[in-house]
């Protein structure tokens, strides 16, 4: 179809639309008026088509009333005066013998959404609360909360609210449904639909009547209500039993959160809850549709922050597809690196290092990330598949895996001989600033163990003029400074270079600053050197960390069923590949302690020292 | 609530159902979700606005909503919205979309009102909508390119192509469609085959879909295998049982016949709906359908030599048709040279997805094939090694389903006065079918 230019379109749909040979066959019109439609639905500006189309809408046909009410709520609001004209046919079709003709002119004239029509539109919306069709009661519930929002703060009729109150107990269960939502609506200043032990009662004897999205509605609305003794908790706890193992994940979802707020001082019931649910969301996590299964795995993920046992047995249910996408596969790697346990540890470290070399760069880091966290406990599998994937001499991949060393040797100093000893050669490969940060770390704190510590660092520090990233210039200051008190014979000279430059050439402030800073300090002699700069080691206490603490269900039952869990880093706070960790593990404590270690004289730089360090953790 | 509601790359703009959103709100979110290369995850927030979207028929379905809504209940919707399109317009694609937007803003006007969920019961939805579909392209039963796919068991002479059932519902009433009823059994694998051969996982989620072509039908009997057990510990009949370890039925369906005669009762609304959905982890009935024998070594020139023996073993009547099997290769190949052993094969070096993709079109059961590749890679080392990593194949299995599920008979009553014609039909494809190296 050839797509004209916007205002010849709409100059010649206005010329068919008064044709008045147009008007007089009905397919005929009826098709002028479906191209107006789909040019609005095109972005076409149509606007100037109004009062042709409020014409248009004086028809029998009701394919075609359809499309010029869909049109004219559009354009309402540009055209107050013009809509006038409408409210006419509108109000004469609310008397149409026909109720599906009255439920479309009721539900339109409560869309157009101009505040001089209200007063039209009462009187019909009145009626329609007490119309003999269901279709009709249901549009004009619901046209109440959009008469309500329409002028805000305006008085509540109390009338209105009675009647929605007494239409809950309407034979049709939407327009039962559609009475809590509209009264929710109306009521929001009070708190929504008032929920007392006959309205919960009423709403849950008929639960069964509604469709799934009837149900969750009542769900949601249900979880408002304290029961007044434990066995009307329990009498609720077992009649909405079925639908907490519904097939349904909307219904299932919307029963936990009304358990877990209903038990919310019965900790044991809730976990019982959660065992429960366990099953149908496994189901979910196999569903067809990936974002269901994505909806599912992110609330497993909750759900094992209060018992981290609970899909233990099924972990191969959390193995990775190859064809799924890269954010299902980083959900699953943290549900697997949770769940690992001394009989499955080689199975989940097989089926990881499987990803560690996909072509997904995300999902290979993350895959080399969970392997580290698994190297907590299992340090030995998991540096042998690590400094394995260093002879791949991929910059991705050894960026991730030499991160993946710094936090492990971090929480792990006994790790430290084998990552000494595969570091040599690792930057060549290194491309981004992450990974080089991590190796400088690396060489400055364990660099004693590393042979080739001072010929790296002096390539870094002939390069330094070229090198853009402020975090590698920091770290290889750092680096430096530390590796001369463990090798001074071979560092000496390097470090005289570096902090020469550091000071009269580079431009970037927080540079200069932790040169001069150094340079202060080791005036000040190498013992107060060393107290400032080898003074934090990680806690050999850390030592083995398996799992986390099981949490309190009450710190993310309010997350549940929303979009929280679904956001991006989910639940798991990502520790590693942002800086330093002992930045990450002890910046409050040293903060308070520096000072005390330094006498007056250099403590002027100090300040703006640790602004570097926040001003660096927030850039990165 | 449902705020807006739209879907992306057609010319269908929106719909918008509180307050004064405009056209600016959709390229936001195109912007955001094209800026980056890849699938993004369905919840996407530009500032305030919260994005929920899935992805169906190439086309993004997408809702804005608020914070605190349930992403089940909306994931849910949009999936059932998109088969409620696919229902009515007879297939889904940008295309159909374009032609049928009329009949869609009909039917958002009718499942939405003011961005509240009114109904998605195509039973109810039918007394309401009044446009006619267009289809996108003309039905015949003897579109000859799709024969094959599924296996009919009522009528054993008879094949019903695979499109046969990618119609609008409604033609069943006004264009004097026929009066058809499909029954689908459809499984999808997810397995895992270990270096040596062992099975690791396997996984089979199964479905049963009636599609229903019929204006007035009362009520369907579906019968399955009477010897099925369900969990564990439940065994029933004698010999091998079919087994499935979960299951979970439509709201609709009566099970007052399932306990005794495995026998399920419905009235099924016109279009498709899921019947049944099961689980069966870790136990298959029968071998994994695929073998896979590699081989793999760098020759003396530093060129890397794969050697690929793959096996059908599924029982010799049936056969696996598109068989695709994605091997990982060192990052680098340049170039690939093939031997295939039957000219109906394909292969090919896919760089940016860093594999070699061999394509094979039918493979029958108990049968063998093999293939030798050699890649040039520059700077082929031992390491290099690591990276050829888990074979991934995909397939369909026609006429077969992984559990061992049949549907013993199919009756109609009361009996239809016009001709009807009943189809049954089996189809497993691969979830994902990884074989580790």
């Amino acid at each position: 179809m050839p797509y004209l230019g916007g205002e010849e379109t709409v100059r010649e749909l206005k010329r068919a639309l008064s044709n008045p040979n147009v008007q007089a066959e009905p397919l005929r019109y009826r098709n002028t008026v479906l191209r107006v439609v789909r040019a609005m639905s095109q972005g076409v500006n149509v606007s100037g088509l109004f009062s042709e189309m409020v014409k248009a809408c004086a028809t029998v046909d009701v394919v075609q009333k359809k499309l010029v009410y869909m049109f004219l709520c559009s354009y309402a609001s540009l055209n107050p005066e013009l809509s006038l004209l409408v409210i006419n046919t509108l109000r004469k079709d609310c008397q149409d013998p026909n109720p599906m003709v009255r439920s479309l002119a009721l539900r339109n004239m409560s869309n157009l959404r101009l505040p001089s029509l209200v007063e039209y539109v009462e009187q019909p919306l009145t009626a329609g609360l007490r119309d003999r069709a269901a279709c009709v009661r249901r549009v004009a519930v619901l046209g109440w909360a959009k008469l309500y929002n329409l002028q805000p703060g305006s008085d509540i009729d109390a009338a209105v609210v009675n009647e929605l109150y007494s239409l809950l107990r309407d034979p049709d269960p939407v327009v039962m449904v559609n009475c809590l939502r509209a009264l929710d609506e109306i009521l929001k200043e009070e708190g929504g639909v008032v929920i007392n032990k006959p309205i919960t009662h009423h709403l849950l004897n008929r639960m069964k009547e509604c469709d799934v999205w009837g149900q969750c509605e009542v769900l949601r609305v249900l979880q408002r209500y304290r029961p007044q003794s434990d066995d009307e908790l329990f009498d609720i706890l077992s009649l909405l039993d079925a639908s907490l193992v519904s097939p349904h994940p909307p219904v299932m979802a919307a029963t936990l959160s009304l358990f877990l707020s209903l038990c919310a001082d019965l900790p044991a019931v809730s976990l019982a809850a959660l065992e429960r649910v366990s099953g149908p969301l496994l189901a979910a996590c196999g569903s067809g549709s990936r974002e269901m299964r994505f909806t599912a795995l992110c609330h497993i993920q909750l759900l094992m922050r209060s018992v981290p046992g609970l899909m233990g047995p099924h972990f191969k249910r959390f193995f990775c597809g190859y064809a799924e996408p890269a954010y299902i596969k980083q959900r699953k790697m943290q549900i697997m690196v949770e769940l690992v346990n001394d009989e499955n540890v080689s199975m989940l470290l097989d089926e990881l290092k499987g990803y560690c070399t996909d072509v997904n760069t995300d999902t290979a880091q993350a895959a080399i990330q969970a392997i580290g966290h698994i190297g907590r406990s299992y340090s030995d599998r998991c540096l042998e598949i690590l400094t394995g994937l260093l002879g791949l001499k991929q910059d991705h991949i050894t960026s991730a895996v030499v991160q993946t060393l710094r936090d492990l040797v971090w929480v792990c100093p006994q790790c430290s001989d084998t990552v000494c000893s595969a570091l040599e050669g690792c930057e060549e490969t290194l491309q981004d600033s992450q990974g080089r940060q991590a190796l400088l770390w690396l060489l400055g704190v364990y660099g004693d163990g590393v042979s080739s510590a001072p010929y790296t660092l002096e390539a870094f520090i002939d390069g330094v003029k070229s090198e853009v990233s402020l975090g590698v210039k920091m770290e290889l200051l750092t680096a430096t400074m530390r590796l001369f008190l463990t090798r001074p014979a071979e560092t000496q000279d390097m470090l005289g270079r570096l902090l020469h430059y550091c000071i009269e050439e580079e431009t970037d402030m927080c540079v200069r600053d932790l040169g001069l800073l150094y340079y202060h300090l080791l005036k000040c002699g190498i013992e107060e050197t060393r107290n400032v700069l080898q003074g934090r080691r990680s806690d050999p206490s850390l030592g083995v960390l398996i799992g986390r603490p099981a949490q309190p269900i009450s710190q993310w039952a309010c997350s549940f069923n929303t979009l929280e869990p679904l956001k991006k880093g989910g639940t798991v706070t990502q520790t590693a590949s942002r800086g330093s960790p002992e930045h990450e593990a002890s910046k409050p404590k040293t903060a308070v302690e520096l000072p005390e270690t330094l006498d007056c004289s250099t403590i002027s730089p100090i300040p703006l020292f640790w602004k570097c360090w926040r001003l660096k953790l927030s850039v990165v | 609530e449902i705020c807006l509601l739209f879907c992306l790359f057609s010319l269908f703009r929106g719909i918008y159902f509180r307050g004064e959103t405009g056209d600016d709100v959709v390229n936001v979110f195109y912007q955001k979700v094209t800026a980056l290369p890849g699938d993004q995850p369905p919840v996407v927030m530009v500032t305030y606005l919260h994005f929920l979207h899935i992805r169906q028929g190439g086309l993004y379905w997408v809702a804005t909503t608020t914070a605190d809504s349930s992403p089940f209940t909306i994931v849910e919707f949009l999936n059932r919205l998109a088969a409620l399109v696919k229902d009515y317009c007879g297939g889904l694609s940008e295309k159909s979309v374009q032609m049928n937007f009329a009949l869609i803003y009909e039917l958002l006007d009718e499942v939405l009102d003011y961005g509240h969920i009114q109904t998605t019961s195509s039973d109810m939805l039918k007394n309401f909508l009044q446009s006619e579909a267009v289809s996108s392209r003309p039905f015949s039963l003897f579109d000859l390119s799709n024969v094959g796919l599924f296996g009919a068991d009522t009528q054993q002479s008879k094949v019903a192509p695979s499109s046969a059932a990618a119609r609008p519902i409604q033609a069943s009433r006004e264009q004097g469609g026929r009066s058809e009823i499909f029954v689908d059994v459809v499984e999808r694998m997810s397995v895992v085959v270990g270096s040596n051969g062992v099975l690791m996982k396997a996984d089979v989620e199964g479905e049963i879909r009636v599609k229903c072509f019929m204006p007035s039908c009362s009520e369907i009997r579906i019968g399955l295998n009477e010897e099925l057990s369900i969990g564990k510990s439940q065994l029933r009949g004698y010999g091998a049982a079919v087994r499935v370890d979960r299951c979970s039925f439509h709201q609709g369906v009566r099970l007052d016949e399932f306990d005794s005669h495995r026998i399920l009762r419905l009235c099924p609304s016109q279009g498709e709906q899921t019947v049944m959905q099961y689980q069966l982890t870790d136990d298959l009935p029968t071998a994994p359908p695929f073998r896979l024998f590699p081989t793999i070594e760098r020759d003396g020139t530093g060129r890397l030599i794969l050697f690929l023996k793959l096996r059908c073993d599924l029982p010799p009547k049936s056969s696996a048709v598109n068989v695709c099997a994605s091997v990982p290769v060192p990052k680098g190949a340049v170039s690939l040279s093939q031997e295939l052993s039957s000219p109906d094969q394909s292969a090919e070096l896919q760089s940016q997805n860093r594999a070699v993709v061999w394509q094979i079109p039918r493979l029958a059961g108990g049968t063998q094939l093999s293939a030798l590749f050699k890649l040039d890679v520059p700077g082929l080392s031992s390491a290099s090694m690591l990276e050829v990593g888990p074979v991934g194949l995909s397939f369909e299995l026609p006429k077969f389903s992984a559990t061992g599920l049949q549907i013993r008979f199919l009756r109609l009553s009361p009996v239809q006065p016009a001709p009807s014609q009943r189809w049954v039909r089996y189809v497993t494809h691969s979830d994902s079918y990884s074989i580790r190296i």
